[in-house]
């Protein structure tokens, strides 16, 4: 039985509070660090634990560290990046509503580790629950001297300070989420320079996922040998899979990295509800190419799923059965990206919303035989062509439907409806029950 | 929603700059090494306490942190959450993302816009419901989701849930 580290406390009455933490060990690893390690030490800590970026990108997080130039005069920031928005993915909601000092914890391991003095804990304003808790966690840290000056009577100081989004996706993407809180429109920027070298206010900056700087407290206490030992060799570590879709039992759980993924969706989430057969299954988050069921045997990991044409991605795992639309499924989360795209490049920009377009066609039952190779066609126009990362992600969820459901697509345009498609029925509300504008009255 | 308007419409030269909003501002601004880093926090601020972000209200946040209206205009009009137009009392924004949608988000919505009588994004005439769609929650585990205002997710919806939110919604109205 796989031991749980990362949602260990989360359920523990008053999880959010200090002293829960630090009754199970909380800050610990923080004294520990301020009191014995360098910083150097510490990076090179995390680097032994071989510990990748737990965002989507998988990037190693001791090596993203390490690129900060000690030497440089300049301040220094550390962002944390709780601007979860990928569809299917929650999981860094989880820490910071059930234990947000272990993010805070993670947060002021990683600041000391690059010597930063200031950091900013960007947060999707849907959050709004988090974020009043993780303030209050902050509060609390004010309070016991754990933020500030002399933490731990160590000469280490730091402030945390929440800036809260306003909704736009795009601001997950790294340099978006800096020009965001310098203050401009959540637009990407050129790299390089990459942030470690100038980021924040032209300053060295790490940006680091919630459930990242969580697992940095664990790497302390338990040690870089611990963490390398669970789960897959090249990504290793507790990982916080989101379980959503038609499955019976959704939810966030904590498994080992290279699990299968028909494990996870089969074992832990036991399968499709009402004995229906799982059709296909996202496996990172919608910008991550789904599978069918038959590929389902694969492992959770960053280099095999690469190599498997899908991505790792947020480990947002989005189950369809049987009874659901694929089109329908590409054309919302196409939606999703043309909504999101942030307009500042036209392959993007314009293109998503000539694939929307055709997807609504397809989708409404008036597609024309063509438009799957003109779906190919701009996919190749938009692929490798953007500024970021978001119109690359657009379309390898569209390819990835393509590639293993090319006959639903030619299905809809064939013979002109949705073979899934049940009609909207009013529920259980009689036509009578209607909302009355003048009266504020139902009738 | 009516006292809002008022106070943005008719003003006093003595209530042009809302001073308990500038100092929290300012004070907001303490924490960025650049004034401008509090243009969001600044605009949040607004939007809370007005329902959305007039002309006005830009001009005097531009005024506070020393920054061009056009350029607070160029952060307000980036960001969806940011409005420039009043929205109703309750503001139902619901998740139709993929997860929601496989659980049947659109059913949802045909429903609300029935019980409503009106389409997405728009107001009922009392001024009283907006309905929008939104972008994914990050609440999928509970689908499908829907959020009034900024507060807490309305989760595991279905029809007799949703009448019933409403209804609930509808008695504080009067």
């Amino acid at each position: 039985m796989f031991e749980t580290t990362l949602l260990k406390n989360t359920t523990l009455n008053d999880s959010h509070l200090l002293a829960t933490y630090r009754s199970n060990g909380g800050y610990e690893a923080l004294n520990n660090v301020l009191t014995n390690f360098s910083p150097e030490q510490l990076i090179d800590l995390v680097k032994e634990s071989n510990l990748r970026g737990r965002g989507g990108a998988g990037f190693p997080t001791g090596l993203k560290w390490s690129f900060v130039p000690r030497e440089s005069t300049k301040p220094k920031y550390l962002c944390c990046n709780a601007d979860e928005s990928e569809p299917g993915t929650f999981k860094d909601r989880v820490i910071i509503e059930k234990d947000p000092h272990q993010l805070i914890e993670g947060i002021v391991l990683a600041s000391y580790a690059i010597g930063a003095h200031v950091a900013y804990i960007y947060i999707r304003v849907e959050y709004s629950v988090g974020a009043k808790i993780l303030q209050r966690a902050l509060d609390e840290c004010y309070n016991a001297s754990l933020l500030g000056k002399n933490i731990f009577g160590s000469d280490f100081n730091l402030d945390i300070t929440i800036h809260h989004g306003a909704g736009a996706y795009i601001c997950g993407e790294e340099t978006a989420l800096l020009s965001s809180i310098e203050g401009y429109r959540g637009q990407p920027k050129l790299k390089p320079p990459f942030p470690a070298i100038s980021g924040l206010y032209s300053c060295p900056t790490v940006i680091n996922n919630v459930e990242t700087l969580a697992c940095i407290p664990h790497i302390v206490s338990k040690g870089a040998k611990w963490f390398k030992e669970i789960g897959s060799v090249k990504g290793p570590g507790p990982k916080l899979y989101c379980l959503s879709g038609r499955v019976n039992n959704p939810g966030t759980y904590e498994l080992p990295t290279g699990i299968s993924l028909r494990e996870l969706v089969e074992g832990y989430g036991g399968g499709a509800p009402n004995g229906k057969k799982i059709k296909a299954v996202i496996p990172g988050g919608a910008s991550a190419p789904m599978f069918p069921e038959s590929e389902l045997d694969i492992a959770m990991d960053y280099d095999e799923l690469m190599a498997a044409g899908s991505m790792f991605g947020s480990a947002g795992v989005i189950v369809m059965d049987e009874d659901s639309c694929i089109v329908k499924a590409t054309l919302s989360m196409l939606t999703f990206f043309h909504h999101e795209s942030c307009g500042k490049c036209s392959p993007c920009r314009e293109g998503l919303t000539w694939v929307v377009k055709l997807l609504h066609r397809i989708d409404s039952g008036s597609g024309k035989s063509g438009d799957i190779e003109e779906l190919e066609h701009l996919a190749n126009g938009i692929f490798g062509k953007c500024f970021c990362p978001l119109g690359d992600g657009a379309i390898m969820a569209l390819r990835g439907a393509l590639k293993y459901f090319r006959e639903e697509f030619i299905f809809h345009i064939d013979r002109g409806y949705c073979p899934f498609h049940k009609p909207y029925s009013p529920l259980m509300l009689s036509s009578e029950q209607r909302y009355d504008h003048s009266m504020h009255q139902w009738h | 929603m009516s006292s809002l308007l008022i106070a943005s419409s008719s003003q006093t030269p003595d209530e042009y700059f809302h001073p308990d909003l500038r100092d929290q501002i300012n004070e907001i601004a303490l924490r960025y090494p650049e004034r401008r880093s509090a243009v969001m926090p600044a605009l949040h601020i607004y939007q809370e306490r007005f329902g959305y972000i007039s002309q006005q209200s830009m001009e005097e946040i531009a005024d506070i942190l020393d920054m061009a209206p056009v350029q607070v205009y160029e952060v307000t009009s980036f960001y969806h959450h940011f409005r420039t137009e009043p929205v109703g009392k309750y503001h139902l924004k619901i998740c139709n993302n993929i997860s929601c949608m496989l659980m049947g988000a659109d059913c949802l919505i045909g429903h609300i816009q029935q019980i409503l009588q009106l389409k997405c994004d728009e107001t009922t005439r009392d001024g009283m419901f907006t309905l929008s769609t939104a972008e994914c929650l990050g609440s999928c585990d509970t689908a499908p989701v829907m959020q009034i205002n900024n507060d807490a997710y309305c989760e595991h919806l279905d029809a007799e849930k949703l009448n019933k939110i409403l209804r609930s919604l509808e008695n504080k109205i009067e």
